[in-house]
Formats: structure tokens, sequence, C-alpha cells
């Protein structure tokens, strides 16, 4: 028992180096480290590879303002998955509310701003967007709320078939007559979201910013905010207390949707002005990684979404230089959040046993209490 | 409409069914496995595409396609002990495991798939099929049920040693107390640890094993997250099925039946777009569940970790 | 498999030498974040008795059991088994020792048979011998002398029944020593006569019975030897001599002393201290008028549940309404149909002469009725939100605290503060976490979160379970006083008959989900509350 006394110190050392930021950080460096091995392995040189990367993703300036305006779309799905998240609503389907919504806005697109004025179209699809993505998490929603149904299946499966349903649509209905690969017809350039002033970012990063601030006032601050909080911290006892548990559930799904579907609004109309068939960049899983690491805490996911984005747009550029696919990046994002789960039961376990008491005649006086 | 149900229509159906409900048959029933021992194997996907790559490789290079095959379920085995390690032994989140060790398998398999191959897509021989004498002289049905690869009927006797292993042995009731109240299980001196642990080791094998199925028997390619949510419908056929190995067989079929549906339509000369006839499996399943929401029963401990004295 | 029919009293049996202790742990220690359990407690089990560990809630008890059984690692100090040191690191570990537990929350799975049940953990791999199993229930099943149906699902058997199968599953693997764990809290006054007989057989076999409860008279009911526990430490051992020569009251005395130390003086008014009823309620008049009426209230059971089956029953003004049955009769079903927690399929309740079967939760909190859950920390509080949070938890939205949805923290504060204080809370402040808090400051936590905001009608279920002593008085206290002093009607759901007819105007008894009777809480009730509990047809 004596030895515990010593052990106490460099134990609180620890802990104090291993704050939040350390414990987001932590997982980072491992998971590049990780996939530096694999690059290694494969013939690659990680130094070069990761090089690369910073060099396009953040040290050109156009390199620069291609990831905060990669930033726009990522920061507003984020702000959903947190909105789910915080109920303890699993909504995995983020890729196929986004790319329905891609779609469909797309689609609808090049008529709306045709004969609609130009900021009202562009509101009216953002509006669309929004919808489309809502509508995409009822079914989920419903089976959740009403039978107890686990979302994480319902949710995947109408991912699954909403992919598939935006390639029909862009295929068929949507098609435009004067390309030979399948995709839908252009809005105009100067008919997109107008770019901030001086530089070649559109203004969506600001409505992102906001989402992600306005999420960040409704969880902490309000009346709903706390409901869910609730909700996702014990199911049971949001019952107990007179919430709504089926129509909040519902709600919350439902605005999750909205955020995705909203991020695939601004990212048509903030960069792509179309769709291409089969186009898929795969963000659902990513950002649920990164909205973890942040903690289910909106404002900590914008350092969070920047580096990816960086390392996203950069890791494209580095991809295609080492002959590696993109999905590099992605294995990385996946070793990074197991490497989270083991840097949270590590410091879960510090902090238990910090608190823990010396058995012994020392600790006689203090009450038996809970752990009887 | 009239030739839908020719025997050409019928025998490529079934043929069809076969060939698509082997991977998930395996999958469904190594999930079944674990959700019994009150795991949820969300990553079952990932141990799928981790088996359909590492067996295609063995497969190519030794020749062999029973070696690939056994390459793919070590594969399975060892991406399991990740979600051992993590889920069972840590006590951590099921859900998020399962999806990093899907994200971290659909990016594995894409770069290693890249770096070994570049972006040419080696072919391997069809695998022999083993042709049952009388029963596959069966006019129509008989020459897609009974001449099928040995390793189908492998599969099938799987269902079967599942049932009995559950039913009739302490291990399978070990299994099934883990999954209802594994407390229980630990006061009556059985490890819940090494329990779920087992469980799912077997299912990251049967997962490997179908991941290695579709590369190898199935497309006798590998192309990177090829396996297109089979591991979820076989999470969802394991949950529907409540917990009886003869049901993941009947749904496996069924879904692999509506994978299969736009070949046979074709052949018959209906043409159904590609993306539609991806849907369908996945809308199968959403109108399953909607169906019978109130019947997918789930182990009460499900999804829950066990830590000893916790209550 | 050889095990499986071997005589209950085990490897050495009779023959074994009764001086020598069977079990004997000495100086064990064990701490858990922020409480140390066990402190340097030594204690010796012999064969042929019954060694009572008592203690209040909190003393230690439990974890010593669960050291014994393997559940727990100690800190420091060693066990004994047989003369020889022994290391149980796993429940195996015990069970391989020859000690069986019946733990206080049965460890059957409801939805496996008694034979399944009894069948986990005694074969390995492929192998299962249900024949031998059979054989081996029937003859433990003859020794004790009870009757079990080895193909029913033990969800299906009364409780007293699944605790008979516990018994017989702890003894399964031939038991030299057996662990109970608050044993009767789930059993009626006649199944702890069934029970009291089970524990003679065995411990004429030569048994070594430890048997843990925080009643006192149970203690000395049952009790050759008694060793008191407080705050984790061990006050003093009762040799089988005193025990048996000692007379009663002073026995008690003696141990009331022990258990409470200098609060013993305080405490003399409780009549739970002294194990006995005293302070049964003056008769005083009730108004008329109905408060709560239920008129053939039905529930669907859900899993592993009775339901309620046409349930009638009147809660006037300023009455307190008790609620009797073994756990598990269908109490939970009714707080929460009442409470707008569950959907009633048949029937009506009526508050105040209007019906509310349609209204939400929060509407009938809102109209005065509440609900004191049982289920402290898995329903009654959310552990990660702060104290304050939770007082106002089920006035999310309502003003003062939330203005047009934003939050006034201020506002919160101030409540929460004045009710830490009015409740006696005990909390660092009204910001910590609340899962931090014990199991009685959270129980204080519930009532004031329950009785603020003028309440008329408040369901209690199991309001003093798991509570020490003093606490348990100052929620009665509370509860009488709240009927007496300001006419708010009370609905008592109990398992503790003592509570209820030291608490209780009426007594309604439930039992597998219906209603058997109301008793009128005069000298005699007991008995009558009693044969009601287990079906007997009203008088």
């Amino acid at each position: 028992m004596v030895e515990v006394e010593g052990e106490v110190i460099p134990r609180k050392r620890w802990g104090a180096w291993l704050g939040p930021v350390g414990q987001s950080i932590g997982p980072i460096l491992l998971g590049l480290v990780a996939g530096g091995i694999l690059l290694l392995l494969t013939g690659r040189n990680p130094l070069a590879f990761y090089g690369d990367i910073l060099k396009r993703g953040l040290f050109s300036s156009s390199g620069v303002q291609d990831s905060i305006t990669r930033m726009a779309p990522l920061l507003l799905m984020a702000a959903g998955l947190i909105v789910a998240f915080r109920a303890n609503i699993w909504n995995i389907g983020g890729d196929g509310q986004f790319l329905l919504a891609a779609a469909i806005v797309s689609g609808f697109g090049p008529g709306l701003v045709a004969v609609l004025p130009a900021g009202l179209g562009l509101v009216v699809l953002c509006l669309l967007a929004a919808l489309v993505g809502a509508l995409w998490t009822i079914i989920p929603a419903l089976l959740k709320a009403v039978y107890g149904m686990n979302e994480v299946i319902t949710s995947l499966m109408m991912t699954f078939v909403g992919v598939n349903l935006a390639n029909l649509l862009i295929k068929g209905p949507f098609r435009s007559q004067k390309t030979s690969v399948p995709q839908t017809d252009v809005i105009p350039h100067d008919k997109l979201l107008p770019y901030l002033p001086g530089t070649r970012i559109h203004v969506g990063i600001l409505f992102a910013l906001v989402a992600v601030g306005a999420v960040y006032y409704v969880m902490t601050r309000t009346s709903f905010g706390l409901r869910l909080s609730v909700l996702g911290a014990n199911p049971r006892a949001a019952v107990h207390v007179g919430i709504d548990v089926r129509r909040l559930t519902v709600v919350a799904f439902m605005i999750s949707g909205a955020f995705i579907g909203l991020a695939a609004g601004v990212e048509i109309l903030g960069v792509w002005g179309y769709v291409r068939a089969d186009w898929n960049p795969n963000f659902g899983l990513t950002l649920f990684a990164l909205v973890f690491l942040a903690r289910l805490n909106a404002l900590a996911t914008i350092p969070l979404v920047g580096f990816y984005a960086i390392i996203s747009m950069g890791g494209h550029y580095a991809a295609r230089r080492a002959g590696l696919p993109d999905d590099f990046m992605l294995m990385v994002v996946g070793l990074i959040l197991l490497f989270m789960t083991l840097t949270e039961y590590v410091a879960a376990r510090r902090e238990r046993r910090a608190t823990r008491l010396v058995a012994g005649p020392k600790a006689a006086l203090r009450p038996g209490g809970a752990h009887e | 409409m009239s030739n839908l149900l020719t025997s050409t229509f019928l025998a490529a159906l079934i043929s069809g069914g076969i060939l698509a409900g082997m991977p998930l048959l395996l999958a469904g029933l190594g999930e079944m496995v674990s959700e019994r021992a009150g795991v949820l194997n969300i990553g079952l996907e990932g141990m799928m595409l981790m088996g359909g790559y590492a067996g295609f490789v063995v497969a190519l290079y030794s020749h062999s396609h029973w070696l690939g095959l056994f390459g793919g379920l070590l594969a399975g085995l060892v991406a399991s002990t990740v979600m051992v390690i993590f889920c069972v032994r840590l006590g951590l989140d099921q859900i998020v495991v399962g999806i990093a060790l899907l994200v971290t398998a659909e990016g594995i398999t894409s770069v290693l798939q890249r770096a070994q191959f570049g972006t040419t897509y080696p072919r391997l021989d069809s695998m022999a099929a083993l042709k049952i004498p009388v029963l596959s002289g069966i006019p129509a049905l008989g020459e897609s049920l009974f001449n099928q690869p040995l390793v189908v009927y492998v599969g099938l006797a799987l269902v079967a040693v599942a049932h009995w292993v559950l039913r009739s042995t302490s291990m399978g009731l070990h299994l099934r107390a883990a999954g209802e109240k594994p407390q229980a299980l630990d006061a009556a001196g059985v490890s819940v640890t090494a329990t779920r642990s087992v469980a799912l080791l077997v299912t990251g094998s049967l997962g490997g094993l179908g991941g290695a199925y579709m590369s190898i028997v199935g497309a006798g390619i590998f192309v990177p997250f090829m396996t297109h949510g089979a591991g979820f419908i076989g999470i969802v056929i394991a949950m529907l099925s409540r917990g009886r190995a003869v049901w993941v067989l009947i749904g496996a079929f069924l879904f692999g039946m509506s994978v299969s549906l736009s070949t046979a339509l074709q052949l018959v000369g209906v043409n159904v777009p590609q993306d539609v006839v991806n849907m369908l499996p996945f809308v199968a399943v959403l109108v399953a569940l909607v169906i019978f929401a109130r019947e997918a029963y789930l182990p009460a401990a499900l999804g829950s970790p066990y830590v000893r004295g916790s209550r | 498999m050889v095990e499986m029919t071997r005589p209950v009293a085990g490897r050495s049996g009779a023959t074994r030498d009764l001086s020598a202790p069977v079990v004997e742990i000495r100086g064990i220690c064990k701490a858990f974040p922020g409480v140390v359990a066990n402190d340097d407690v030594s204690l010796a089990v012999f064969g042929g008795e019954v060694h009572c560990l008592l203690g209040e809630n909190g003393a230690g008890k439990s974890t010593l059991m669960n050291i014994l059984s393997g559940m727990y690692q100690p800190d420091a100090g060693s066990i004994m088994v047989d003369g020889q040191e022994v290391r149980i690191g796993s429940p195996r570990d015990a069970l391989d020792l020859g000690i069986g537990t019946v733990y206080q929350h049965t460890t059957l799975i409801p939805v496996f048979t008694v034979l399944e049940n009894l069948l986990l953990g005694q074969g390995r791999g492929l192998s299962m011998d249900q024949k031998g199993a059979l054989a081996g229930l029937k003859k433990v099943a003859a020794d004790l002398g009870v009757d079990v149906d080895p193909h029913v699902q033990a969800g299906r058997l009364a409780l007293g029944q699944q605790q008979q199968v516990e018994i017989i599953k702890a003894l399964w693997g031939g038991s030299r020593v057996l662990i109970l764990d608050e044993p009767t809290s789930m059993l009626t006054p006649q199944g702890i006569v069934e029970l009291e007989r089970v524990l003679l057989q065995l411990k004429e076999r030569g048994l070594a019975i430890i048997f843990i409860t925080h009643k006192l008279h149970e203690a000395l009911d049952v009790g050759d030897r008694v060793t008191v526990l407080r705050q984790g430490r061990v006050v003093g051992t009762l040799e089988p001599d005193t025990v048996h020569a000692t007379p009663r009251p002073e026995l008690q005395e003696r141990i009331v002393g022990m258990m409470f130390g200098e609060e013993a003086a305080a405490l003399a008014g409780v009549a739970e201290v002294r194990g006995q009823v005293t302070g049964r309620r003056a008769r005083r008049e009730i108004s008329p008028e109905a408060v709560l009426e239920l008129r053939g209230v039905s529930v669907e059971p859900q899993r592993g549940e009775v339901g309620i089956h046409d349930v009638s029953l009147i809660v006037r003004r300023g009455e307190i309404l008790g609620v009797a049955g073994v756990d598990g009769n269908g109490q939970r079903e009714l707080a929460e149909a009442i409470a707008g927690q569950r959907a009633i399929h048949r029937g009506d309740i009526l508050l105040g002469g209007t019906s509310i079967r349609h209204a939400s939760i929060s509407a009938r909190q809102r109209q005065g009725l509440r609900y004191v859950t049982d289920d402290r920390l898995g329903e009654g509080t959310v552990s990660s939100l702060s104290v304050a949070v939770n007082l106002v938890l089920k006035r999310i939205g309502d003003g003062p605290f939330w203005r047009r949805g934003l939050v006034r923290e201020d506002a919160i504060n101030e409540c929460a503060l004045g009710l830490v204080e009015g409740f006696d809370i005990k909390t660092p402040s009204v910001q910590t976490r609340c899962g931090t808090l014990s199991g009685g400051n959270i129980q204080k936590l519930l009532l004031a979160r329950e009785l603020s905001f003028e309440p008329k009608i408040v369901v209690y279920n199991k309001p003093t379970h798991g509570l020490d002593v003093k606490t348990t008085h100052v929620v009665r206290d509370r509860i009488r006083e709240l009927a007496e002093k300001e006419y708010v009607s009370a609905l008592l759901i109990s398992t503790d008959l003592e509570e209820l007819l030291d608490l209780c105007d009426r007594i309604a008894v439930l039992f597998r989900g219906r209603l058997t009777g109301v008793v009128e809480n005069r000298v005699g009730a007991e008995w009558e509350v009693g044969r009601l509990m287990v079906g007997g047809e009203s008088r």
C-alpha cells in the first residue's frame, strides 16, 4: 500500500498532459504513424507522402482556400451528427442523405436558378436540400421511436438505397443531354454561391460556422438541448421525467438529416454546380470519427474538421502522386478512431485509479457509502 | 411476363440466389453467434472485406481455391481479434469500434489492392462444381441446386452445426447465457470474456469466409468495397432470425434471390437498371424490418460490455 | 459429472471436525473509488452453523460476500479454507472450493428452463449431460424437501421457488459453504418460514452457512453466530454460546449498540433499529374526498413481468394507502401506469375526479401527481448532470427556470440551493455531478424534486429500499408529516411490511398483478396482509 503514495504524483502529471486536447492529438498521431508504416510496407516514402499533403493542403494559397472550402460541408454534417449523437441516436446513414440531397439539388438547380431571382433560387435550393436530408431519416427515425429498432442498421440500409436512388435519378430524369458521361445539367457559375471578397472560398463556410455555433448554443443553453442530453445520457430517465421521447427522437433524427442535406446543398451550390453519377465523397463515416474526437462538442469540431479538410485535400494529391487510392485517408481515419477508443480507455482508467482510496487503518474514519 | 415462370428464369433465380446468398448465409450465421453471446458486431462488413482480399490474394498465388478460402477465414479471424480485445476485454463501445474497424478495413484493402495490382484486376478460374448424382438430374431445379462448388455444401452443413451447438451443447448454453445475463454465467464459474471472445472469433472467421467466397467463388476478382453492404444485410438477417440458424438460411437465400432477380429477369428479356438491382436487397431488408419490426428478438444484454461486480 | 450426484454436504461430509473453521478470513481490505468498503475484516465460519453478517446498508457486507464468491479481489488480507490459504480469483475458484452463493439479485436467466439454469457452468465444450443433471436435481430437491419442475422457464416461477432453485444451484457441485445475501428480501412471511426450514436441514448436514442481513430480528431468528459490521469494519462477533444463552432483549440492546455506536442513543426511538414495530400511527379521521381513483385498470405485461389486471382503488385526501406484495407482483407496472409511463389498455385513472388516462407524464406531474421511482439511478436521475439540473429535471422548459426555451441558471441554482438545504442533501455544491452522491442523498434529491411545487398525491415506490437506518427514518417522517399536516395523499408501494404497518391508513395487497384485498391498518393487520400476499381470498 505504501507505494501508492509515490505513484500519485507522476499520474497527476500525466493526467494534465493527457487533457482533452492531448486525447485528440494522441490518436491522430498514432493513426498517422500507423499509416506511415503501411506506406513503408508498400514501398512509399511516408515523409514524402505526408509532406505532399501539407504542401498541397496547407502551404499553398490555393490549397488553403480549397481546404477551407472543403470545411463547409464537413462542418454542416458534423453539426448534424452532433445533434443526433448527443441524443444517442446513431445516424450512420449520412452518405445516403447527402447524396440524395445533392442529386435533387443538382437536378432541379439549373431550372430553378433560371426562373427565380438569384438569391431566392439559392435559398429555395438549400431548403430543398435540407428537406430531402430530413425526409430520408424518417423511416429509421420512426422504426426507432416506435419499435426501438436499432437505427445503426436501418439508417445504413437507407444509405444504400439513397446512394443508388441518387444514381438512378442522375442517370434517368436528371440526366444532362449535353454530356456523354451521365451527370446532371450544370448550374451556371455566376449563379452559384458567391465567393468571399478576394478569395475563391464560397460563403457556405460562413453558413457552416454559424450552424456549428448555433448547435453549440442550443446544446448548452436551451431546454431543447437539455432534453436531447437527457435522452442521450439516460433514455429511461427521459421517459420518467416526462420528455416525449418518441417525438424528440424523430425531431432530432430529422434535424440531423436536414443539416446533412444542407451540407450537400452547400457543396453543390458552392463548388460543383452539378453531380456526376457514382460520385460519393464518403464523408459520413469519416465525420463519425471526427465528431467523436471532438467529444460531441460542436466548437471542438472546427479545428478537427480543419485538420481533416487539409489531409483530405492534400491527401488526394499525395495519393495520386504515390499511385495509391484516396481510400488511404479513409484507413487513416479508421485507425485514428480505433486509437481514440483506446486513449479514452486509458484516460478513464487513470482517472479511476487516481481517485481510489487507500484501504487500511488510515481510512477508518471514512464512511462506508455507496459501495457495500 | 408470361415467361416469368419458365425453367430458365427459375434456374437463374435459384442458382443466382445461392451464389449471392452464400456470403450472406456465412456472415449472418457468424453474426447470429456473436449476437447470441451479447456482442453486436457492426464491423462484420470490414471483416468480410479483409477475408475477401486476403482470400483472393492467397488463392491467386497458391492457385488453390481452398487455400484461398482458408486464408480468408484466417483474415476474418485476425480482424475479429481487434474487436475481441477492444470490446470484450476492454469493454469499449461496440458501435464505435465496429465502425472504426469497417472504415479501416475498407481503406486498407483498397490501398493494398492498388499497391499490389495497380489498376489491373486479375481473375481467378472458377471453382469446380460438385455435381450430386441423381438429384442434379431433377428437371429445372436440379442443375441449380445440386451442381454447386463443394464449399456451398460446407456452408449448408454449417447451418446444421450451428443449430446443434447452440441447442444441445454446453458451449451453446454458455453462449446464450452470455447474451441474456452475463452475470449469471459469471456466477456459474464460466468466463464471460472467454465465451464472448470465442463467439466473436467464430463471427470473424465466418465473415472472412463469406468475404472470401464473394471474391473467389462469386466474382473471381477482388474489387475494393466489393462487399457492398453484404455484411450489414447479414446483421439484419441475424436479427430477424431470432437466433435460429434455420431462419438465417432462409433469410440469406431470400435476399440472395432478390439480388439475382435482375440477372434472371434479363434472361427472360426484362431489362432493369443496375442501380435498381443494387438497391433491391436493401429495400427488401427495410420492408422486412418494417413488417417484422416487432418480431426481431435480441438478447437482453446485447451491446453492453460486461464488467464483473457492476450491476 | 459425478460431482452432481454427490450428497449435499459435500466432500468430507459429516465426518468433518466441526471445531475448526471451514472458512477463515483475515485482515481483508477492499477499497472502491471514494470509499473503503472493507477495512481489516476478519472472521471465521464453522460447519453446521449459521453465521449471520449483520450491518446497515453500506456496512460492507455484500463486498465481503463478493470477495468470498470470487467476484471481487481484496486489496489486502488472506482467506483460508480448511486451514489452507487460498486465492479466490474468480467465481470458478469459489465453486471449486465448495463455496456456493445465492446472490441478492437473482442470477437465474428468465428465458432458460430450470434445468438449463442448473446446467450453466457444468459441462465444457460440446458435452452436455442433461440426464445426469435431471437425476442430480431430483436428488438435491428431495434432500431439501422442495419440488421443482425442471422444464419450466425460470422466469415463470414464483420468487420463492426461484430462490429455491438458486439454493439448489449453489449446492449443485457439492457445497461446503453456502452464502445467502439478503435472502428474505423477496419472500413472504410464509416463504421465510420455508427458508428457515431448508437452512435447518442444511445445517444438520454440516454445511457452513453465511447469512447476510440488515434486519436485526432476522439475524437473531436464524443465526448461531452473529458478526456485526459497521462502516466496513467488524465491530464485534457474538459466539454461539452467547447468542443461545443470552435473553433476547439484552442481546438486542448489545447488537444495537454495536451496529450504531454512539448514534444508538439518538436512534433509540426508531422502530426499525429495535427490529420491531412500535410506532404504529394513531387512527385519525380521513376526509372522504377521493384524490386518485383507479377503475379496473389493466396493463399488458412486458418481458418478465406479470402486468396488472383489473385493479380498482381509491386514495383519499391526506390518506396513506399502502400497497403490499412480494416484489415482482405488479408494483412497478402499477406505479408506472399511474405516473403515465405506461399505457393502460383497459380501465381509467381519475385525478381529482377527472380522467387522466390520456394525459402525458408531464401533464400529470403539473397537476400534482408525483412519482418517486424505486430505480433511483436507472431512471430517477441522470448521473452525468449536476445536482441542480437533476432537481429541475421534471420541469425542463418551464418558468422560472427557462424563459422562451433559454436556460436561466440563476433561477435553477437558487431553487436547488433551497431544496438542498430543505431536504438536507449532502453534496459539495449544487454543481456536483449527481452520480457522485450516495444512495441516501440521491433518494433525498428525488424526494425534494417530487415533493416541491405543490404535490397532491405522491406515488412512492419502495422509498426506503437500500437506505441506512437514519435516512430511512427521515424519509418515513417526511411521508407521514406531508400526509398529516399538508394533506398530501400517498400511495406507498413497499415490500417491507413493517414500513407499511408503520405508516399506512389502509393497505392494499397485490398478488400476480391483481388486487387481492384492502385491509384497514388495525392491530393484527399483518396476518391478513400476509395471507393476501400469497393469493388468499379477501375475507
